[in-house]
């Protein structure tokens, strides 16, 4: 994946970043936790940046809401539809 | 020094509660889930495998729906002021501690909610079909002490749930929780509220308790979690919805350990050497000639917690003495007025010893020799 199309998955709180991190781990889907790049969100806190394939994602959340789903392309933030 | 206080808290504790204890305060130490970097990620993730582990532990479903306290009585009260509305009927049972007693009268008093008490037997015996009888149209929850921090007797949950059908069941773990298997999922509880620092091991200042999908009691308490701040409203989403504030990460810490303790151990055997405590101490016990012992052993779940009286003596002096020999136990009342008068020794209680996964059959023999020395006396 370049990295100038990079995904940032938002979620409501901490446990369910934690939660997907342990899916992600399961499946060895490469992802940091990094934090919330700035102008996202008003929380300081942590979010998950994928490093695998973005449509891999969704069916592993099973009932994990997605607060918000980001497209960097090196240059801009834009909030996108987690596809 | 013999430690026989174990149903107040446990000790000592395994050294896995003691290495997640040390790690978390000499090289983690940050605020759980409230900044981005490492240190708030690491503090998150002991808390994050911790209610993993907990809810796997009472064959729960959902680990968000584990909530941290600080401990067994605010679980009690988050679950018992948190659920129960203006005129709602509540029914428990004459076994229950204060930490249920004590919020019951407060809202019979603010919110006119009624309760009814069962008047279990000397032998701790619940009436089923009594309590199907005390059920009424506005009964909201039914609200039973698992094991009693009394005289040990278990009360059959799953059972008890049968005849209340689709009323909430509030069940009081926190003597029983780390000794005896739970099943919320089988046995259909609906909110098992428990002590960490008793048999789950953690350092003291920690609660939990899981809260059934479906039942959504109010949250008592409003403030930062560390999501949705640009929002004055207080999150609706688990667990932050009921959880808020700094936690307290180093007891939760402390219970990874505690849950990894038990995991090696195995909880069956672990209640196999408490069950053998038990018998132990009944057993010695019925060999002191003037030793009265409460409850009943009729039940081979019961949990290692024992009362008796010494003829002639109260349990105070009985205390005082034990202490003298660095014998450390309970006298008094226990925080469970109710139970006493069911068993027959209110207001002066009874002499409480409970022995611990860590106490050993030399001990439990030192303790009856003293006895049998005081009782002599
Ligand atoms: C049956 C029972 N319920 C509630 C409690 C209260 O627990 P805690 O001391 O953790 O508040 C205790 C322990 O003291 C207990 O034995």
């Amino acid at each position: 994946m370049p990295d100038n199309n990079l995904y940032y998955v938002l979620f409501h709180t901490i446990h369910d970043v934690l939660r997907v991190e342990k899916i992600l781990k399961e499946h060895g889907l490469g992802h940091e936790l990094v934090p919330v790049p700035r102008n996202l969100s008003s929380d300081c806190g942590i979010c998950v940046k994928l490093h695998s394939e973005i449509e891999l994602l969704r069916p592993l959340l099973s009932d994990i809401e997605v607060a918000k789903c980001v497209l960097f392309d090196g240059k801009e933030y834009t909030s996108v539809q987690l596809p | 020094m013999i430690y026989l206080d174990n149903a107040a808290t446990s000790f000592p504790k395994p050294k896995e509660t003691i290495e997640q204890l040390t790690r978390f305060v000499t090289t983690v130490g940050g605020n759980p889930g409230r900044s981005g970097h490492k240190l708030s990620v690491e503090a998150a993730r002991i808390i994050f495998e911790a209610r993993d582990k907990l809810v796997e532990f009472i064959h729960g479903k959902k680990s968000e729906r584990v909530i941290f306290t600080a401990n067994g009585t605010e679980s009690l009260n988050f679950a018992i002021l948190g659920l129960l509305d203006e005129n709602d009927h509540v029914i428990t049972t004459s076994l229950e501690h204060n930490s249920v007693m004590r919020p019951l009268m407060h809202l019979k008093q603010r919110r006119a909610v009624e309760h009814t008490v069962m008047q279990c037997g000397p032998d701790g015996r619940l009436d089923m079909e009594a309590l199907a009888r005390a059920m009424r149209k506005n009964t909201k929850a039914v609200i039973i002490n698992h094991g009693s921090n009394v005289i040990g007797t278990t009360q059959p949950l799953g059972e008890i749930k049968q005849v209340i059908g689709n009323t909430i069941l509030i069940a009081d773990a926190c003597q029983t929780i780390g000794s005896l298997p739970i099943d919320v999922d089988r046995d259909n509880i609906d909110v098992l509220c428990f002590s960490c620092h008793k048999s789950l091991f953690a350092v003291q200042g920690l609660g939990a308790l899981y809260i059934k999908e479906g039942i959504d009691p109010r949250p008592l308490k409003f403030g930062g979690t560390g999501s949705k701040s640009e929002s004055s409203e207080h999150p609706d989403f688990l667990p932050d919805r009921y959880e808020c504030g700094t936690p307290n990460t180093p007891g939760i810490a402390s219970l990874l350990g505690g849950l990894t303790f038990i995991e090696k151990e195995g909880l069956g055997r672990i209640a196999a050497r408490k069950r053998a405590l038990r018998e132990k101490l009944l057993q010695g016990l019925s060999g002191i000639e003037h030793a009265t012992v409460y409850g009943s052993n009729a039940n081979n779940a019961n949990v290692p917690v024992i009362s008796f009286n010494l003829k002639n003596k109260l349990p105070s002096e009985v205390g005082y003495e034990l202490n003298q020999r660095e014998i450390y136990v309970r006298v008094g009342l226990t925080c469970a007025p109710m139970a006493h008068k069911t068993i027959g020794t209110f207001p002066t209680g009874t002499v409480r010893v409970s022995p611990g996964y860590f106490t050993t059959d030399e001990e439990i023999d030192r303790f009856l020799e003293a006895l049998q020395h005081i009782a002599g006396q």
